[in-house]
């Protein structure tokens, strides 16, 4: 779309919608929090802020590993029984101490981001139907680990979810510090180099001679993993371990955080910036219209609206 | 992700004999018939009540709906689409089709049916016409669908009931020759789908999109058309299925539907048809629902199993199917 270059007023069009493309997700995130501003009573608050930003937390960190597998032209729709799974473990665990809980979530985590790395790495199953298998299975098997909502009393996994460090809630740090660290490996890195170059052509990184299966199965591990922080975050500030409902629908929350972020679907290019921006407006669109007291329906037809707007104007993005 | 362009097989393989490779074909297309007769068989000499007539009409009746749902969904996935919005079109359809029989049945039945049409009018233009992702779009209709169906109902707290002596509740909840209603309809509408996608030019196309869209241009099949007509059929068959289940349950419920695209994708998998489209049977897809509801029973009729092991089973089912397909279809691709 870009590349059409008819004269100065097609160029300005066409830079424009470059623009839109690139930082519009940001100038949404603007356009928003100054209305907000105007319109919302007691918005621009520091509590207000906090609160909303601690709600963003968890979306945010399952859609930085959403992203990275986005950008191999992949998708992961186990992310939210994973986050489930955390929950249960955590629960069944935490009688051992915190940090064993943390180690045995981190390889159930794990195993269900290898089994979905084989299954699109080796055996060649499409993403979407490798990662529905464990999204099905996955669910299951942490409501037969832990088959109803358990409160969970523990000193060290409620200051986890509710104790900050100069007034930053440790939920914003470890959000924020996984955001640099994923965004560092994308640009920095030759891992992210190869990711991006599997997602432009798998074909043309295998000729090339990249370890195409290797970098694919350690991205749905790491996208496991962060799924599984995310879940263990949410356990700890609901200070109990809730198999049935956490992480319902956080696989459509993070894709949708990636896509209007400008993250094209067709992998070979990731913007994680976009992606914490893409949350974060889904954040703010969904308070305001809560604010103002407009039901739940209205939030999810917005959704829908901004998802389809977001799609449409990201169209001949990507490969070309 | 849908497209044809994802991952091609890795390394090439030695091409199997022509016997192996139509013992492929056969294990793709009636594997999971098979498993359905084995497990089927297995159950009834396991469980006393298992081969009732009772037990066998209601996991029929109980399949009827989900399978609706599948056929629409077997269209799409042969273009090498897939449709997300089916399990909230389901859940709109069941409660457009409770509130409209206040005002008789054709309202009951019209209402859903054009509604969901419309939005798999909206999905498919917005796929095949503007180009966006099959699933990115259809993501959007299922929460839009659902935004919409909730402020139907006061966001889920009006419950609207199916008058008890209308047509509608007799198409739902009665039987005829000992099945119910449902499942005739469920029959009827399979039977015309086979037709339509093995014996019509639309059904030509639509294997011939999924196969190879570039060629199918090349040919002169209509390929925006083709892609426009499945996602309505989808939606139609969606808003269809949920106004029946809302006709056999007297009421349209909220809650319902949660969930059904996966299920409904599922057992299409499961049925032999690819993700990648071009290929695919309806038949299969009934084979799937039948097969997932057979496994559902069974888990309840061990009482000591929690229904929680239903999705570990499905789940695992379903990864080995698609491993096994996935390795079957390679080896056919390189006949």
């Amino acid at each position: 779309m870009t590349d059409v270059t008819l004269g100065p007023a097609a160029l300005d069009k066409a830079r424009l919608l470059s623009w839109l493309q690139t930082y519009g997700v940001y100038a949404g995130v603007a356009v928003l929090l100054v209305v907000n501003a105007v319109i919302t009573p007691h918005f621009l608050t520091v509590e207000n802020f906090r609160t909303q930003a601690v709600q963003v937390a968890p979306v945010i960190i399952v859609a930085l590993g959403m992203a990275l597998v986005i950008g191999t032209e992949g998708v992961d729709l186990s992310v939210g029984a994973v986050m489930a799974l955390a929950a249960s473990v955590t629960a069944l665990y935490l009688g051992y101490g915190l940090l064993p809980a943390l180690l045995v979530v981190a390889l159930f985590a794990a195993v269900v981001g290898l089994a979905n790395g084989v299954l699109v790495a080796f055996v060649g199953v499409q993403p979407i139907v490798a990662t529905l298998a464990l999204m099905v299975g996955g669910r299951g098997l942490a409501l037969v680990l832990l088959p109803q909502l358990k409160d969970l009393r523990n000193p060290a996994l409620a200051s986890l979810g509710s104790g900050d460090v100069l007034g930053v809630p440790y939920l914003i740090l470890i959000a924020t510090g996984l955001a640099l660290l994923v965004a560092f490996v994308v640009r920095r890195t030759t891992f992210g180099r190869r990711l991006l170059a599997i997602g432009d052509s798998r074909p043309a990184a295998q000729l090339a001679g990249l370890p195409v299966r290797r970098v694919l199965i350690v991205v749905y591990v790491v996208c496991a993993l962060l799924a599984a922080v995310a879940g263990v975050l949410a356990t700890a500030r609901l200070q109990a371990g809730d198999p049935t409902s956490l992480g319902n629908l956080m696989e459509l929350s993070a894709i949708t955080a990636v896509v209007v972020g400008g993250t094209p679907l067709t992998g070979g290019r990731v913007s994680i910036g976009g992606t914490v921006g893409g949350a974060v407006l889904i954040q703010l669109l969904t308070a305001t219209l809560i604010k103002h007291d407009l039901p739940p329906s209205w939030t999810q037809i917005a959704q829908a609206i901004v998802i389809v707007a977001a799609v449409y104007a990201a169209r001949g993005r990507g490969k070309r | 992700m849908t497209h044809a362009t994802t991952g091609p097989p890795e390394e090439t393989r030695p091409v199997g004999s022509a016997r192996s490779d139509r013992l492929s074909a056969l294990v793709q297309q009636h594997g999971a018939l098979a498993v359905l007769l084995l497990v089927s068989l297995v159950a009834s000499f396991s469980f006393d009540s298992f081969a009732t007539g009772d037990n066998i009409g209601n996991m029929a009746t109980g399949s009827a709906f989900l399978a609706i749902v599948a056929l629409g969904m077997t269209f799409v996935i042969v273009t090498g689409g897939i449709d997300l919005s089916v399990g909230s079109l389901f859940a709109l359809g069941g409660v457009l089709a409770a509130w409209g029989s206040r005002h008789g049945t054709l309202v009951a039945l019209l209402l859903p049916l054009s509604v969901c049409a419309l939005i798999g009018l909206v999905n498919g233009l917005l796929i095949a016409r503007s180009r966006l992702a099959p699933f990115i779009v259809t993501l959007a209709a299922m929460l839009g669908a659902r935004g919409l169906m909730l402020a139907l109902t006061d966001e889920g707290a009006d419950t609207y009931l199916v008058g008890k002596d209308s047509f509608l509740a007799e198409l739902g909840q009665g039987s005829t020759l000992g099945l119910a209603n449902p499942v005739w309809i469920t029959l009827a509408l399979f039977v015309a789908g086979a037709v339509v996608l093995r014996r019509t030019r639309f059904g030509q196309h639509v294997y011939a999109v999924g196969g190879n869209e570039d060629a199918a241009a090349l040919m002169g099949a209509p390929v925006a058309r083709t892609k426009i007509l499945v996602y309505v059929l989808s939606g139609l068959l969606a808003g269809l299925a949920g106004a029946l289940n809302a006709a056999w349950l007297a009421s349209g419920v909220t809650i319902l539907g949660n969930g059904m695209e996966l299920e409904a994708i599922s057992a299409v998998v499961i049925g032999g048809t690819l993700l990648t489209g071009g290929l695919g049977h309806v038949s299969g897809s009934l084979v799937g629902v039948l097969l997932l509801k057979v496994i559902q029973n069974v888990i309840n009729q061990i009482g000591s199993l929690d229904s929680s092991y239903q999705q570990v089973v499905s789940g695992a089912f379903l990864a080995v199917v698609v491993v096994a397909q996935t390795w079957l279809g390679r080896r056919r691709h390189l006949m």
